[in-house]
């Protein structure tokens, strides 16, 4: 099978600090990715590169055999770790603007789903708590039938009710041949949703694996393992 | 279904068991339709390669089948769901004889213990 996402060497430096010191990556599709690592330790910059946001210092990044531009940014959904979204929006005009940007947007389902959590498609983002607006965007990239989903921190900061909505609403809709990459430091919740993890330290791979082959080979959870790999 | 996860062992094992637990308690019954592996993985919050993994391995133990297209079900002998019941019922029994004898009851002593709890469990 073809990567999906592959890192060569792939180099980021900001000013004299290597944010990524050259790494190698491969991740296949129909998998769901954990890219995980403590604050400062290059995901967000990896998730960035892949996104094209970023253009590496060195080595290089593909994303179906191809370098970031136009064509990828059309496989590729992407929730940044902010919104990115005018907040001046209503749910349906966040909705428009996805339907044309993205031609694999699958409006039936990002409304369903609205409709599901009784969110009127006229409020306007301003107007809505933390979680629902962390909600709503993840309902629009999951509605997305990309090859490739990158989720920077999708889970940061919100309640555990939301936390669960925003896992099982991954699991639901990815489409099932894309990979799926989740950037976080909160390891213990996300853990049992992981086909395989990628531990990233100070801008180096440090360890990828599956996560079953972990339990089954060290007896603990990737949550222990991590606490362990990561010890002062 | 109610499903709980432990740190020190495959997901997929844990699925197996509780699977194969709720299909011998009767959660799911004798030839019942399963939902689909997506909606059972989002049920439980695992990834749905990890429920595909563990509906396979109860596929090959015989308490599930898959019919083409038409999906999977699980199945329709009871006699192999009650020799299940049976193997789990034998391996609880013997966690706990091992913890009895831990706590220095012979069988004689577990017997009468057990004798003398008996009204407290057929409540």
């Amino acid at each position: 099978m073809s990567s999906i996402l592959e890192c060569k060497a792939l180099q980021k430096r900001y000013g004299l600090k290597d944010a990524l010191c050259g790494i190698n990556l491969s991740l296949e599709p129909g998998r769901i990715i954990g890219l995980l690592g403590p604050n400062g330790s290059g995901k967000t910059t990896l998730i960035k590169l892949a996104c094209g946001l970023l253009t590496p210092t060195g080595g290089e990044i593909l994303i179906d055999g191809q370098k970031p531009s136009k064509e990828t940014k059309a496989i590729v959904s992407y929730l940044p770790e902010r919104m990115a979204l005018p907040t001046w929006m209503t749910a349906k005009q966040a909705m428009d603007y996805y339907q044309d940007f993205y031609s694999d947007f699958r409006r039936d389902t990002a409304e369903d789903m609205l409709a599901r959590l009784g969110l009127d498609e006229r409020q306007t983002i301003r107007s809505m708590s933390k979680g629902m607006r962390e909600k709503l965007q993840l309902i629009l990239v999951m509605s997305r039938a990309a090859k490739l989903y990158l989720l920077d921190e999708p889970i940061g900061g919100v309640d555990p009710a939301t936390r669960d909505y925003i896992l099982k609403t991954i699991i639901g809709n990815y489409n099932e041949d894309a990979a799926v990459v989740i950037s976080t430091h909160l390891i213990a919740d996300v853990e049992q949703v992981l086909d395989e993890v990628v531990f990233l330290r100070q801008g180096n791979v440090v360890l990828h694996r599956s996560v079953d082959d972990i339990r089954e080979a060290e007896g603990k959870s990737v949550d222990e393992l991590f606490r362990q790999v990561f010890a002062y | 279904m109610e499903w709980q996860f432990r740190g020190d062992v495959p997901i997929y094992t844990q699925l197996c068991e509780q699977l194969t637990l709720a299909i011998v308690a009767g959660a799911f019954s004798p030839g019942e339709r399963l939902p689909t592996v997506r909606e059972m993985a989002v049920d439980a919050g695992v990834n749905p390669n990890t429920m595909q993994r563990a509906l396979s391995e109860l596929e090959r133990s015989g308490l599930v089948y898959t019919q083409r297209t038409a999906g999977r079900y699980v199945t329709e002998s009871v006699e192999r769901i009650e020799a299940e019941r049976q193997r789990i019922a034998e391996t609880r029994a013997r966690e706990f004889l091992a913890a009895m004898e831990k706590l220095g009851y012979d069988h004689a002593g577990t017997v009468d213990l057990l004798e003398q709890m008996r009204g407290e469990w057929m409540q």
